[in-house]
């Protein structure tokens, strides 16, 4: 594949073969798509991916190298071609800015452009400066060039903390500002690295973007609500509820809604996908959903707060939470006739007892 | 090994009322087994896909296989404790013994949906040796022989000892095979003391599969163990009872051996109470245990009957006692089946809302198989050397 065995020993071919169509299952492709997917991935020509930081937590990157299928480096490396990553290239200053401009210069209007954090605009855009530039300098600079632009997180998609009241630095989503390129968002905080592995390979394979919703995330990833698919369904239907965190309700894994959990309301295939590829996800540990990849949920209200359910009962087609009774119990007449026998067992044994003598010779020291 | 001596032909009439009423009941059991096999199981039973196992299997496989271990429990004590003092108890503790396993068998056929394809246990590739069902099969089936090789002396001194000239042929096969299995013998009865003891463990592994189903109380990883020691304390006590019913029931002298025996018992269930205990206590379900809702008050009913039993038969002065004797083996019997049907339905509460009571049909069944059971135990003493031969002093 590449000749950067030095680093990580590659990615063997079952492993990448098993990226490969678990990639292709979650961008709900058909499973005869992923040998273009395989194909894709190792083409020589895949076009770089830059990735810019502004304002934000790295914790996106984190994330993405949290994944373990591949790692980190098969991930950098094969995968896609990172040219350009802030905390994870090994080049600093003004080599750092060459090799961006270099790539930039080389893949002019066919490279991805990643970005991570939220732009700030008050006073020019004083508070977060790389190499000189303001963030939003870089971002015009960058996405000129760029065939796509890949908004990672809620900070970029939607503005995230930094957005908040009072909003004191003027931040705005990246995406906001990009109007004459082609926007996907993929909101979370953070979000899942396979997510975003996903809608690159999805470009990269088919040429187009995936299908957005009207916030530009890809309906693969964000098409359904966390509600729908969660484990704890089932005590939402049944009206089972945690009322307050550590009660009876909370260690038994009931519905978290009274706690203010936000997945009636809140896109995301956290309920499906999960995190750190050990299947974990918050609502799993018993922490009710922030609603992270929604841009007026979280940091717009309480993470405490009940949202509002439009519907309250499960559709029909949900299996019965309460289901109604089944079997045959008992009927008076085969309990009258099992009690009778039963007494007249009793009675039996009674009459015997009776009978039987108190007295009786002692044998047990006889031998 | 055989001390023909020890054993004799009840002589009485075979066609007595109770008889009578007896094979009523045996029939009308009968008349509904065939109902099933024409009509299905739904039409005659109150089973479910919540409670696939009703009666049949918790009555008569679980509890009776149970109730039939006093041959099982005699051979403990006479071959492996050596108390050869008990010995003459052993055969009518081993007729209990064939008819309650016989039935084990006839109702597992009665009550399994494709009964056409139970050949296929007699074909090795289609076992499936993991099993504790399985286990439990070969087992019940492999202890049905050697229950029968056991009584076989019975029935060959019979006809070693006819003087009907009809016979004459069975006589000199008997005469013949006499002597052969009377040295095979000793390897039978370790093979029967050995599949007691490991389907009646498995009897209590079925259910530990069943974790989020049988109630905390009853569920344990001790459930073999438990049920192991369950079934000597019933089996012995149905020894008990059984001699004290016969006597009864045929006008006999009592069999003093009973008394003897019955001190076993109280060191028995302090060990089984003792387990039980500690496992409730490990296991922090105590507090269940004695919480007193529905399923503590069928615990606490199943303690009172064994421990109340056991108590009975600590006391000397109550062993002499005919009366007290057989009250506490009644007791000791009711309670430990008590303790089965807790594990197996009672405490089992499948999930979705399921309830379960046996119809009336599967009652007569049941009830039809165990009128058979005492109808066959009957007739077999009337006929066969079984009975212990009353002590001349007495007599």
């Amino acid at each position: 594949m590449s000749d950067n065995s030095f680093f990580s020993g590659g990615i063997n071919r079952r492993e990448f073969l098993r990226l490969s169509a678990g990639l292709t299952a979650m961008m709900g492709l058909p499973y005869s798509m992923h040998t273009k997917v395989a194909e894709a991935a190792v083409a020589d020509d895949r076009p770089p991916v830059i990735w810019l930081h502004f304002q934000e937590c790295t914790g996106c990157s984190e994330s993405l190298i949290r994944s373990g299928h591949p790692d980190t480096a098969s991930l950098i490396l094969d995968l896609i071609s990172l040219d350009y990553h802030e905390t994870l290239m090994i080049g600093s200053g003004h080599q750092a800015e060459e090799s961006l401009h270099k790539s930039m210069k080389n893949n002019w209007g066919k490279y991805i452009l990643v970005v991570e954090g939220a732009v700030p605009m008050a006073e020019n855009g004083i508070y977060c400066k790389v190499a000189g530039k303001t963030a939003a300098d870089s971002l015009k600079e960058v996405s000129e060039g760029a065939a796509a632009v890949i908004c990672i997180g809620t900070c970029s998609s939607f503005g995230g903390v930094q957005a908040a009241a009072p909003n004191p630095t003027g931040a705005v989503s990246a995406a906001s500002l990009i109007t004459d390129k082609p926007v996907i968002n993929i909101p979370g905080c953070p979000p899942s690295p396979y997510n975003l592995l996903a809608t690159i390979l999805y470009y990269l394979t088919l040429k187009k973007l995936p299908k957005l919703d009207k916030l530009n995330r890809p309906e693969f990833a964000y098409g359904r609500r966390i509600h729908e698919h969660c484990e704890r369904r089932p005590h939402f239907d049944a009206g089972r509820f945690a009322e307050q965190f550590g009660d009876e309700g909370h260690s038994q894994g009931y519905c978290l809604y009274k706690l203010g959990c936000k997945g009636p309301v809140t896109h995301a295939n956290c309920s499906v996908q999960r995190f750190n590829d050990v299947g974990v996800w918050p609502v799993s540990m018993g922490h009710p959903c922030i609603g992270c990849t929604e841009p007026d949920v979280m940091f717009h209200t309480s993470i405490y707060d009940k949202v509002q359910i439009h519907e309250v009962t499960p559709p029909d087609f949900y299996p019965n939470a309460k289901p109604s009774k089944r079997g045959k119990g008992a009927d008076p007449l085969t309990t009258a006739v099992v009690g009778m026998f039963a007494g007249a067992g009793i009675g039996a044994s009674a009459m015997m007892a009776k009978k039987l003598p108190q007295e009786g010779e002692d044998e047990e020291d006889k031998t | 090994m055989a001390h023909a001596d020890e054993y004799h032909v009840h002589r009485a009439k075979i066609l007595t009322p109770s008889f009578y009423v007896l094979l009523f009941f045996a029939l009308l059991g009968f008349f509904f087994i065939g109902i099933r096999f024409v009509k299905g199981i739904g039409a005659v039973t109150n089973l479910s896909d919540g409670y696939p196992w009703g009666i049949w299997i918790v009555y008569d496989v679980a509890t009776s296989t149970a109730l039939a271990c006093g041959g099982y429990a005699m051979a403990i004590i006479i071959y492996i404790m050596n108390r050869m003092t008990y010995h003459p108890l052993i055969r009518s503790a081993l007729v209990t013994s064939l008819f309650g396993y016989m039935l084990a068998g006839l109702s597992v056929m009665v009550d399994i949906g494709r009964y056409f394809n139970a050949y296929s246990f007699f074909i090795p590739s289609r076992w499936q040796p993991n099993s504790v069902m399985f286990e439990v099969a070969v087992c019940v089936m492999a202890y049905n022989v050697v229950l029968m090789l056991e009584l076989l002396p019975a029935i060959l001194e019979r006809f070693i000892s006819s003087t009907n000239p009809k016979l004459k042929t069975f006589k000199k096969i008997a005469v013949k095979i006499y002597p052969v299995l009377d040295k095979a013998l000793i390897f039978i009865i370790v093979l029967g003391i050995t599949l007691p003891t490991m389907h009646q463990s498995s009897l209590g592994s079925m259910l530990i599969i069943a974790k989020s189903k049988v109630n905390p109380i009853w569920h344990t990883e001790f459930l073999p163990l438990l049920f192991v020691i369950n079934a000597l304390y019933i089996g012995y006590a149905v020894v008990i009872f059984e001699s004290f019913s016969s006597s009864m029931a045929f006008n006999r002298p009592f069999e003093s051996e009973v008394q003897r025996l019955s001190r076993v018992i109280p060191y028995i269930t302090l060990v089984w109470l003792c387990i039980r205990f500690y496992d409730l206590f490990s296991r922090d379900q105590l507090g269940a245990a004695f919480a007193g809702d529905y399923p503590s008050m069928m615990f606490l009913a199943e303690m009172m009957l064994i421990s109340g039993g056991s108590f009975i038969l600590t006391w000397k002065q109550f062993r002499s006692s005919p009366r007290m004797l057989f009250i506490s083996a009644v007791l000791l019997v009711i309670g430990g089946a008590w303790y089965r049907f807790n594990v197996y339905l009672i405490g089992f509460t499948p999930h979705g809302n399921w309830s379960y009571f046996p119809s009336l049909p599967e009652f007569f069944i049941t009830l039809g198989l165990v009128a058979f059971e005492i109808l066959g135990y009957m007739v077999l003493v009337k006929l066969f050397p079984i009975m212990p031969k009353l002590h001349t002093k007495k007599a």
